[in-house]
């Protein structure tokens, strides 16, 4: 890489971070210019995001090692480093992606039921992708804290009783994990003197018997915190309450935010996996029982769900305990099938969220759907509901069942993972490779793959159950229509997803290096610890 | 020196603990204070307990060992910082929920 493609690691950090100080400045008012802003800024996080990805899996010489980028031109233990490999590049295009189309379904109508919506967005962003790139645990924490943050704005954005209710819970259950967070972060570096992650990873083998529980604990503390945000039960009961009542471009978004727990426990495994069987593997492989666990929950709760966006919730809670279950097998070969499960599973869920308001819009009418209270009077600028009709902004799309009973059964087949859609390859992969290896193919990993079928079964039923519900029971009420704002979002997570199986075979390649990285830990704590400082004048 | 501050820990986690449990959103709020003034003790104390050693290096010296660690120190300044910004967030929100509901139950709505 070259000198300016050098500093392109800490633009999905730094071009969120100014762009929604900027918009801050700017009176609530001035609507279209903050639209414009942040709009543009998630669609350069597209393309950074994408350069980004490309120059990680092809870089311009050798072999493909991930990059490091010394803030402030610290030396690595001793400063934060931003590292970028496969893993957080992929990460990093799927935040932006959730982004960009969040938004845009956003400006339709949203962004006006309450204020700062779009600052909130950007530094939910920034929070997110900090927490992909970050090398060190306590700059991780910092991140994390940032997205909470800003989550708890967007899950109140809109107002009303249920909605600061349910945010309520979420931000109480969040501060208090944050506290585990403190904790084990703490004990780590208690035990080993630093917080760089990598430095981590080397120290471990060296930590001397007395010290070796204070560690262990440590680790287990910070992965509970991790699990809260993953949504494994039994910590994940706040999920479908907060997510299902919260905006649906913020609960859409709120889709990456899962996965954030769950990218976080796939690098604390890869890295400090090989030492300490805290999170998966070994005789302690606790975690693929939860993630079982997960899925039992997920399956049941779903098929007991009433409405479309507690449907969603249990279909992130399905998805976030496969993830778990297939991280908790330790096995190499599941990899590269449970990346690109994490990858469609993602876009499913958001398109799902996003989908949800149009289709009951369709079926009950424009009244009875948002519930959007003004918190601060001065500050309303008049909800969704106030508008009914006169001001609908873009072109009304006809044949509005047509397409959006396509859309919804793109998405119900996306959530059952039937052929050939990209949920399906994901699933499919991970079956494979838990029953190609013989050896290990004992009684739970025939247990996980009936749960994977039988978690595809139960989302289709649920979503042909909401389907007919909703689509198909003929009504004399006009169509309500369509708007293009809210439909084209919609329309690109299902395009992302179908790319994602169009070009099955680079992407899995793509998945097949991700895991293999994954599994050679050193190339990372060599790659981190060798980056010498440049440039700097001896004083 | 120790063992009072592993007891000041223990005493404010446990009743952060229980008042994180019970029904009214004020008591939790206090709650959350007191284990967050309980975790930035134990952060400091993840330093090892020193008296009278300067945190900051001079450039001269190079006897680490005369100095408190100065890292947990950054690492609860940042730690407080945050913490307080939540719970003032959480203050709101509790005011918001009970202008809303009308009681000040964690669930919106009191028990039958």
């Amino acid at each position: 890489m070259n000198a300016v493609l050098d500093h392109l690691i800490v633009v999905p950090i730094l071009l969120p971070l100014v762009v929604a100080a900027t918009i801050l400045v700017f009176n609530e008012k001035r609507r279209r210019l903050k639209q414009v802003l942040s709009l543009a800024t998630t669609a350069a996080l597209i393309i950074v995001s994408a350069v980004l990805l490309y120059l990680t899996a092809s870089p311009t010489s050798g072999a493909p090692l991930p990059q490091v980028y010394l803030l402030g031109n610290w030396p690595a233990p001793f400063g934060i480093v931003l590292v970028i490999d496969h893993l957080s590049a992929l990460m990093l295009v799927l935040a932006s992606i959730l982004g960009f189309t969040c938004l845009f379904y956003a400006v339709a109508r949203w962004d006006r039921s309450g204020p700062r919506f779009h600052a909130l967005f950007l530094f939910l962003l920034m929070g997110v992708n900090g927490a992909f790139l970050t090398g060190d645990i306590f700059n991780l924490f910092v991140f994390f804290e940032v997205m909470l943050a800003s989550s708890y704005g967007l899950a109140l954005h809109g107002g009303g009783a249920v909605r600061t209710t349910a945010s309520l819970h979420y931000i109480v259950i969040n501060i208090a994990t944050s506290l585990l967070f403190l904790i084990g972060v703490s004990l780590i570096y208690a035990v080993t003197g630093t917080l760089n992650l990598a430095d981590i990873a080397r120290l471990i083998p060296s930590v001397s018997s007395e010290d070796d529980p204070l560690l262990q604990s440590g680790l287990a503390i910070l992965g509970i915190a991790f699990l809260v945000k993953a949504g494994m039960w039994p910590l994940g009961f706040w999920l479908p309450n907060t997510y299902g009542v919260a905006s649906p471009p913020a609960a859409a978004v709120f889709a990456i935010l899962t996965k954030v727990g769950i990218y976080i426990i796939l690098r604390f495994s890869s890295l400090l996996l090989p030492e300490y069987p805290v999170f998966a593997g070994g005789s302690g492989a606790w975690l693929k029982y939860a993630g079982m666990a997960t899925m039992v929950f997920g399956i049941v709760s779903l098929l007991a769900s009433r409405t479309l966006s507690r449907l969603a919730g249990c279909y992130l809670i399905i998805s976030s305990g496969t993830l778990l279950a297939a991280v908790g097998f330790g096995n190499a070969a599941v990899t590269p099938g449970l990346l690109f499960y994490l990858a469609s599973s993602t876009l499913t869920a958001s398109a799902m969220y996003l989908i949800i308001e149009p289709v009951e819009r369709n079926a009950v009418g424009d009244k009875a759907l948002s519930i959007a209270e003004p918190v601060f009077e001065d500050e309303y600028l008049g909800g969704p509901e106030d508008e009914e009709g006169e001001t609908e902004i873009g072109v009304a799309i006809p044949a509005t069942v047509a397409l959006l009973g396509g859309a919804f059964i793109l998405v119900a087949l996306l959530l059952a993972g039937l052929p050939p859609l990209p949920s399906f390859l994901g699933k499919f992969a991970i079956i494979d490779a838990l029953v190609r290896q013989r050896s290990a193919a004992d009684a739970s990993a025939w247990m996980m793959v009936a749960l994977l079928i039988i978690s595809g079964l139960a989302a289709l039923i649920a979503m042909t159950r909401a389907g007919i519900d909703l689509l198909w029971i003929p009504n004399d009420r006009p169509t309500a229509r369509l708007n293009i704002v809210e439909a084209s979002p919609i329309g690109l997570l299902l395009a992302a997803c179908v790319a994602l199986i169009i070009c099955g075979s680079q992407t899995m390649v793509y998945m097949e290096n991700t895991a293999e990285e994954l599994n050679r830990p050193t190339a990372y704590v060599d790659a981190v610890l060798s980056k010498i400082a440049t440039d700097r004048k001896p004083r | 020196m120790e063992s009072l501050l592993s007891l000041m820990i223990g005493i404010l986690a446990a009743s952060g603990t229980w008042l994180i449990f019970r029904p009214r959103t004020y008591q939790v709020v206090i709650g959350l204070s007191l284990l967050s003034y309980g975790v930035n003790l134990f952060i400091l104390a993840t330093g090892r307990l020193r008296l009278d050693a300067p945190p900051v290096i001079g450039r001269t010296t190079v006897d680490p060992s005369l100095y408190a660690d100065p890292l947990p120190q950054a690492l609860v300044l940042t730690a407080i910082v945050i913490s307080f910004a939540t719970t003032a967030l959480l203050l709101v929100v509790l005011l918001a929920s009970r202008g809303l509901t009308g009681t000040d139950h964690v669930d919106g709505r009191e028990p039958k």
